[in-house]
């Protein structure tokens, strides 16, 4: 494998610094448009969020130039927490609708404390 | 293959040669990372199925939030991340000063987190703003934002426990560069500490969006 100089390295992350710390600022002023849905906006901050993992996870880990395993296991992990989040999804939204009083009473009783 | 990757000191007497127990270390690091990945995966899906679930009280908790604080936490650890990564860089081609400077300057980047985290956490004990039973916070229109604080402290906390365990290894590591251990024939531990802290500052990156932006 060809060896690049030490400040030619230094310069792609650098430049690697920047474009995650450009992403940062864009997120955050996305964060305070409003698109009408607010899955919209978690969506976009999500979003901005994966691409500056991927930036990490390539370029400050080293994924680019490594052997292929250590991707394979990153991202199978990732898929596996892709499965759990998905199935938990399913069973979430797919239940009965409680009735409305027992929600109420639910989401504002605390343990040891009287609802408001 | 020279002298050195056969014979060093450092090689370990179930490896043939530092390359192949080098690669070894890596994966197993790698694998470590998958279940900090799961572990804190398991506390975002909570958030976000509870989120869901009780959207008016987490919209409101999240305006207890300081924006400008969350944000300097967010450009101090991927700065450190970059320091870190410049460490690497620096054993890997034999820079033994660049190496201790940058490992310095990320251990002190790191230590500017929790002293913001520290600054924040203070103010949130001040106002009330605690987990579960112990929310007393007075003046809310709208209930139930106790739920987002123990999500909070849950997970920004287990994230801080993961950045001072990080410390301990990046000290760990600064003594053992300092004594002159590391060298491009020999730098898998900078390496691996460097994985480990990028995955931290991983995880805050999708800590920051979701508990400070989302408003």
């Amino acid at each position: 494998m060809t060896s690049r100089s030490y400040a030619s390295e230094a310069r792609t992350y650098a430049l690697v610094l920047a474009v995650l710390l450009a992403l940062t600022a864009v997120t955050v002023a996305v964060a305070g448009v409003h698109f009408g849905h607010e899955v919209v906006n978690v969506t976009i901050a999500l979003g901005i969020a994966s691409a500056k993992a991927s930036l990490v996870a390539l370029y400050f880990m080293h994924l680019r130039h490594d052997k292929p395993m250590n991707a394979l296991i990153f991202v199978t992990g990732l898929v596996f927490l892709a499965v759990f989040l998905i199935l938990c999804l399913i069973d979430v939204e797919t239940r009965p609708v409680v009735a409305p009083s027992q929600t109420a009473i639910a989401a504002t009783s605390v343990p040891g404390r009287n609802p408001a | 293959m020279s002298d050195q990757a056969v014979s060093s000191p450092y090689l370990q007497h179930h490896f043939t040669e530092m390359e192949q127990q080098a690669d070894a270390s890596k994966l197993g690091m790698w694998l470590f990372l998958v279940t900090e990945i799961l572990l804190f995966g398991g506390l975002f899906v909570a958030y976000g199925i509870l989120s869901a679930r009780h959207h008016a009280a987490f919209r409101a908790a999240h305006e207890h939030l300081d924006l400008g604080l969350g944000l300097a936490n967010t450009v101090v650890l991927l700065t450190s991340s970059f320091t870190m990564v410049m460490a690497v860089l620096s054993a890997r081609h034999n820079r033994r000063k660049a190496l201790i400077v940058f490992l310095s300057l990320t251990l002190l980047l790191a230590a500017v987190f929790l002293g913001v985290k520290y600054f924040e956490y203070s103010h949130k004990f001040h106002e009330g703003l605690l987990p579960g039973k112990y929310y007393s916070h007075q003046g809310d229109t709208v209930p139930g934002q106790f739920m987002f604080f123990s999500f909070y402290f849950m997970m920004t906390g287990l994230h801080g426990l993961h950045i001072l365990a990080g410390m301990g290894v990046l000290a760990w590591i600064l003594k053992r560069a300092a004594a002159g251990h590391f060298s491009s024939a020999y730098y898998a531990p900078v390496d691996l500490a460097g994985l480990y802290w990028h995955l931290v500052d991983m995880i805050w990156i999708y800590l920051f969006p979701l508990l400070y932006l989302v408003r």
